[in-house]
């Protein structure tokens, strides 16, 4: 059954039925998720890794005279599905009973096309044809002399939730990334991704292209002093940030909790600033439904820089006394809603010109490993990376060694001077959020450290 | 299962694979999780399949699924096979495996009592109990306590012969209290950050913790901390406490010893290590008190186990040695590059993911300073810094930044006030040169990081460190504004 490599509505259909079929008294939620990836990846100019996986796996809740229990399998045969109705029966039958529950969702029909964000030629993607992508970002990293690392990976992603209730909803996604870093000597480092449900629209040449061009500018970097700076953040920049915004503060259980730097109704950014989650939006990653099955709906989470509205699943929905927006992950969890396909209005600058009038300023590529040090004030802190570079008299004269911010996002937020007129569609690096996010020029931006010279030992 | 060993063996070689290896998986794990006053979460998971790996040519390829039958485990060898001709497209030199002979094997986690026999109820009662000791703490706004057991079962075989069985068995718990008021939200936990301590071993770890015993004094700490005085800023002596230095050796000392970090394999995601080749037996990376071994043998350790998932013996090797940087976390392809034979680092996290060089249990080993009231007691001005809050470092491993959930300000040998936000910054050669005390054995508690991220696929892992309270001089606290 797992050997299939798609799932249509009769497959997906005669587990979920027959799983909930077995289930008896009280309520019952099967929530179907299948994965067929592959990621070729390859480093100092060469494929080192590469691999594939194929899994499927059946969750199962089941709720009994308040008592909630859940179990997990990957074994989809009929042995298997009486396994997990029995373990999941098993553990609310011993567990204590939750007068505050997240409830089954309610059945709602997602009327988003089928095939949105389905690409068939992501689905057929071969191990040739990433080979083929990664030798075209190596020839791009070989002709400027530098050792090219980096990931092709294409998937294609089933989620299918059932219930009880009567709630039936599926979506079928493919996705296909393409991300390199380039490295070569006196400290050369650049970065390009490209990232999308369609393959054949990676243009591997050009990213190469891309993060060589970035790597030759970054060699010879000089020190800069740690300092508040003006900034212009590249829309890889930019997507991090709002990661971790979405992380810290987009869901609804952060502001019930008081860990949230929403304060809705507020203004709590720059009026320049507005944010939303929308998964049906075909130009950023689709997901037609959440975990719960609830179809997808466009949040509007900051609306000219006023904090409008935040995520909501079951749980949160059903103590705020509304809908959920459809954010849900599989429930009952601890950790609450998530927004994951978040956008951020353009503006009307180029890129290009976004060094105009900065007297003294730091360009930045890219964050690496973001941290929140402060979730109810938005401080988080990181590193720049595979490109940093000094802004002087309004262009960019050097390239400099990477440097630490320690910042609050919603103050920064609130000193945005320009906004650019592209966008780009970002993957996460470690979670599957993604963004569609302009570049941004900040007034204030405060690095607190910085990797020196003399720190490379 | 030994017919679809052989089959998967034999087709991978029949079909021009130099070397071929195939795990068999089957990992079980429940989960509890209590959050004020309600069971927020039970579950158990079961995840089995198995993962095929071949090298052809000198590429690697290598397929996995979840269907354990005779035409799955073809059409996966098959694939496998396919992805690695596929790899020589883009090859420079072929890969090449150290000499490690080949083992037949078994290995089972040691333990006293079974934690998926224990009743679900007596579970509860020790989370309900430690939540309701929170609850009773007048401010605090969120409480919660988790609880995890993990059972995995593996077997390991290779085209040169090995066959390796184990069975590991994993235990974890925590508490957490948090307080939130207008502007500001202060938490702590107990016994460790990030859903506490794990180890190997029984029900009888999480029966020791002390949970309930703990939540009294952590709920009234997150209080506190809301009328606490903000971190002071500057340099001044900091010691850190076990939990916090725990992480702090994982991120500046257990990933930068990554040898396939250092050889730029991870270059693209995780980023590569300032310790490179001529750093080994030459760089000076900590104080003469810092020494530092990646031990798989220790009992207990979430980074320990019987052999890796190369098939090759769990090991105790020195890395940092009065100071002075030594070893590297290697693998069979790895190794030979530095002239050396595999450790046994590396890991896999699923049946459906390649093994990679991971961490096992990187310990500091314990000084001879005494206990934390002795190391407190000899310090005149300073900083206490418990539990992590934060952590980020640079893709070199240089420069990293923490902060931890709480402070005391140390005067005149006494802990005195206590401070919010704390953080501190550094450089990590720097930062270990400037260790001038670590607390002896009686301080020293080995403590298990279950969410251990590298790769791509990212693999979570399990691993260990064990530390003792350190005490650093001239350390930057109080970084950022806000």
């Amino acid at each position: 059954m797992v050997a299939d490599r798609t799932w249509d509505r009769p497959a997906l259909e005669s587990i979920l039925a027959h799983a909930l079929s077995l289930v008896g008294d009280g309520e019952a939620e099967a929530l179907f998720t299948a994965r067929d990836a592959a990621l070729t990846r390859f480093a100092n100019s060469r494929i080192h890794q590469n691999v594939a996986e194929r899994d499927a796996t059946l969750r199962m809740r089941v709720v009994r005279d308040g008592r909630t229990g859940v179990a997990t399998t990957n074994r989809l045969d009929d042995e298997g599905l009486t396994e997990v109705v029995a373990r999941a029966s098993a553990t609310a039958a011993m567990a204590a009973p939750n007068p505050n529950g997240a409830p089954l969702a309610d059945p709602l029909i997602a009327l988003s096309d089928p095939q949105l964000g389905f690409v068939p030629a992501t689905a057929r993607a071969d191990p040739d044809l990433r080979a083929a992508g990664a030798r075209a970002v190596i020839a791009a990293g070989d002709a400027a002399n530098l050792e090219s690392s980096g990931a092709f990976s294409t998937e294609t992603g089933t989620l299918a939730v059932a219930n009880s209730r009567g709630m039936w909803n599926a979506h079928t996604v493919t996705q296909a990334k393409l991300l390199t870093v380039m490295m070569g000597e006196n400290g050369a480092s650049g970065y390009a991704q490209a990232f999308g449900s369609d393959v054949r629209a990676l243009d591997a040449s050009a990213l190469g292209d891309e993060a060589a061009e970035k790597a030759i500018r970054s060699r010879e970097a000089i020190d800069l002093e740690p300092g508040e700076y003006p900034v212009v953040l590249e829309e890889y920049a930019v997507a991090t940030i709002l990661e971790y915004l979405s992380w810290m503060g987009f869901s609804a259980l952060a502001v019930e909790e008081g860990r949230s730097f929403m304060e809705l109704g507020e203004q709590i950014m720059g009026p320049n600033v507005t944010i939303w989650d929308d998964g049906l939006d075909a130009s950023g990653l689709p997901s037609a439904i959440d975990f719960e099955g609830v179809p997808k709906q466009r949040v509007d989470l900051i609306t000219g820089g006023v904090a409008r509205a935040v995520v909501h699943d079951t749980a949160t929905a059903a103590r705020a006394g509304i809908a959920s927006t459809g954010h849900g992950l599989p429930a009952p969890n601890a950790f609450g809603p998530i927004a994951w396909n978040l956008f951020m209005a353009p503006g009307s600058s180029a890129k290009e010109v976004m060094t105009s009038g900065i007297e003294r300023g730091v360009w930045v590529t890219r964050f690496h490993y973001v941290n929140i040090v402060h979730p109810r004030r938005g401080v988080l802190t990181g590193m720049t990376k595979d490109g940093t570079f000094l802004i002087e008299d309004g262009r960019i004269t050097r390239p400099i060694r990477n440097l630490r911010f320690t910042q609050s996002i919603p103050e920064a937020f609130s000193t945005i001077e320009a906004i650019g007129s592209e966008t780009r569609l970002v993957a996460a690096e470690y979670s599957g959020i993604n963004a569609r996010v302009p570049a941004l020029r900040i007034g204030r931006f405060n690095f607190t450290g910085a990797t020196a010279a003399e720190a490379g030992a | 299962m030994q017919e679809l060993i052989d089959l998967a063996l034999d087709a991978a070689q029949r079909r021009g694979a130099g070397y071929a290896d195939i795990r068999i998986v089957e990992r079980s794990t429940e989960s509890l999780t209590v959050k004020n006053g309600d069971l927020a979460q039970a579950g158990s998971d079961r995840s089995a399949g198995f993962g095929v790996r071949v090298l052809v040519d000198g590429s690697w390829g290598f397929a996995g699924s979840s269907q354990l039958e005779a035409d799955e485990v073809e059409r996966v060898t098959r694939d496998a096979i396919a992805i690695a001709t596929a790899s020589g497209l883009a090859m420079r030199e072929p890969i090449v495996l150290d000499d490690s002979p080949p083992v037949t094997a078994s290995y089972a986690t040691p333990f006293a009592e079974d934690p998926f026999a224990v009743p679900l109820d007596e579970k509860l009662a020790i989370l309900f109990d430690a939540d309701a000791t929170m609850g009773r703490t007048r401010g605090v706004t969120v409480r919660s306590g988790s609880m995890e057991a993990a059972h995995e079962r593996k077997t390991f075989a290779s085209s040169e012969g090995a066959r390796i069985e184990q069975e590991l068995m994993e235990v974890g718990a925590g508490i957490e209290a948090t307080a939130a008021r207008e502007n500001d939200v202060q938490r702590r936990s107990f016994p460790q950050s990030a859903g506490g301590q794990h180890v190997t071993g029984g029900f009888e770890t999480v029966r020791a913790m002390g949970l309930a015993d703990n939540a009294q004094r952590i709920a009234e700490e997150a209080v506190a901390l809301l009328d606490a005085p903000q971190c002071p800023s500057g340099e001044m002596t900091v010691i850190i406490d076990s939990p916090q230095l725990a992480l702090q050796v994982h991120e500046s000392c257990g990933h930068p010893i990554e040898l396939d970090r250092v050889l730029g394999m991870e270059a693209s995601f995780a980023g590569t290590s300032f310790l490179t080749l001529d750093k080994l037996d030459e760089l000076q990376y900590g104080s003469e008190l810092v020494n530092i071994d990646a031990d798989a043998t220790v009992p207990g350790g979430l980074g320990t186990f019987g052999y890796d998932d190369e098939g090759i013996v769990a090991q105790k090797v020195p890395i940092v040695a009065a100071g002075r940087f030594v070893g590297y976390l290697t693998s069979r392809e790895t190794a030979p590059i530095i002239g050396r034979r595999s450790m046994g680092s590396s890991r896999a996290s699923g049946w459906n993911v390649i093994p990679l060089i991971r961490m096992t249990n990187v310990n500091l080993r314990p000084g001879e300073a005494g206990t934390l009231d002795d190391l407190i007691s000899d310090t005149n001005d300073g900083l206490l810094l418990s539990t992590n809050h934060s952590w980020s470092i640079d893709d070199r491993r240089l420069n990293f930044q923490f902060g931890t959930e709480i402070g005391w300000r140390i005067r005149n040998g006494h802990l005195a006030e206590m401070v919010r936000n704390p953080t501190y910054t550094g450089i990590t050669p720097r930062f270990w040169g400037s260790c001038d005390a670590i607390c002896g054995p009686s301080e020293w508690v080995l403590w298990g990081l279950p969410n251990c991220g590298k790769g791509e696929p990212m693999q979570t892992h399990r691993v260990g460190h064990g530390a003792a309270p350190a005490r650093f001089r001239g350390v930057q606290v109080g970084v950022g504004q806000w």
